[in-house]
């Protein structure tokens, strides 16, 4: 029963890590143009896992910024794994040991949290292991090749990788749109707001991070407000 | 230079870490507030909605062929397709649309 859940996990992480790679090795090479080895592009990915995060982390090198900033970039552009946690917590089981919960914590990614909150039921660890295990090294890996070959990959070939992770986000957001009308008007609402502040003077210069975060907590607010989830149904939602 | 660079990794991953592991480990039971309830419970729709477009229109060399892959993911998963075969048929639609508009 383990080793199919854990399979499961491997299974799902494949894709994830196959965009992972295409997205490391890009990574891969601001990280050389900041002077990483392919060994710190290594540490790097792995310990960080994120790639808004570490876009800024490289840049942030490169320019010899004091670690205070490094800091504090780090928060603002990561500042949505805070949200994707909490929104984790409510989803273990109470008797699930604290252990899983530091190493669950370590690999919440956009894609992972994705593929979790997808799947039925209290999270089960072995699952995210499964996908961690594939995920990470392909992510790690990525950014030191990306670091060695540079521009290696011919264009079209990450062009075509670097939508697989947005084919499987709208993977997890178009079933329960397409079930929960209330759910449906809020992706319609976030792809509106989303391309609107690309677009408008002063909200376009903010990082993409920085936006995500922004609409995140004001359309789920006012989601929330208007249409709170009715208490009997929200367990037969998830 | 290599010090700083360490320890710049190293700062980097203490934030990332303890900003995904705090919530994880201080919040330990169900949230009772109604808003927070429902808050959390859109959250993840709507953030992934707000991280895929227009990022997927921007991701590709051309423009038209994330437009593609964004009909086709959105076509496919709304009849079911799973996270996997959705991911790779947006791979191969970019892929074969880039032949033409590239």
């Amino acid at each position: 029963m383990k080793n199919k859940v854990f399979l499961e996990g491997m299974r799902d992480g494949l894709p994830i890590g196959f965009g992972y790679f295409a997205v490391a090795f890009s990574l891969g090479i601001v990280a050389r143009n900041a002077g990483l080895t392919p060994f710190q592009g290594f540490i790097a990915s792995f310990f960080c896992v994120a790639s808004a995060g570490e876009y800024a982390l490289f840049t942030s090198i490169q320019a010899a910024a004091s670690f205070l900033e490094i800091a504090l970039i780090t928060l603002v552009v990561n500042a949505r794994y805070l949200l994707m946690s909490t929104a984790l917590t409510q989803r273990f089981d109470s008797r699930t040991p604290l252990i899983h919960r530091f190493i669950i914590g370590f690999g919440v990614t956009d894609e992972i949290f994705g593929i979790t909150i997808a799947r039925q039921g209290p999270i089960n660890p072995i699952y995210n292991y499964g996908a961690l295990l594939v995920a990470i090294p392909l992510w790690s890996l990525g950014t030191s090749l990306g670091i060695i070959a540079g521009n290696f990959l011919p264009a079209r070939v990450v062009s075509a990788l670097s939508v697989a992770l947005y084919g499987m986000f709208l993977a997890i957001i178009v079933p329960p749109a397409k079930k929960n009308l209330v759910i449906m008007i809020s992706v319609l609402i976030s792809f509106a707001a989303s391309y609107a502040c690309t677009k408008l003077p002063l909200v376009s210069n903010l990082s993409g991070g920085t936006r995500t975060i922004i609409l995140t907590v004001l359309i789920s607010s006012i989601v929330a407000i208007i249409k709170p989830i009715p208490e009997s149904e929200e367990e037969e939602n998830k | 230079m290599t010090a700083y660079t360490y320890g710049a990794i190293f700062t980097a991953f203490a934030v990332s870490y303890l900003i995904r592991v705090l919530p994880l480990t201080l919040i330990r039971k169900p949230i009772k507030n109604r808003f927070i309830k429902s808050f959390l419970y859109y959250v993840p729709y709507i953030t992934l909605a707000v991280m895929t477009f227009p990022a997927i229109v921007d991701a590709t060399q051309s423009p038209i062929a994330g437009i593609i892959a964004l009909v086709v993911g959105i076509a496919l998963s709304y009849f079911g397709a799973g996270l996997f075969p959705v991911a790779c048929a947006c791979c191969a639609v970019v892929f074969a649309a880039e032949f033409f508009l590239v």
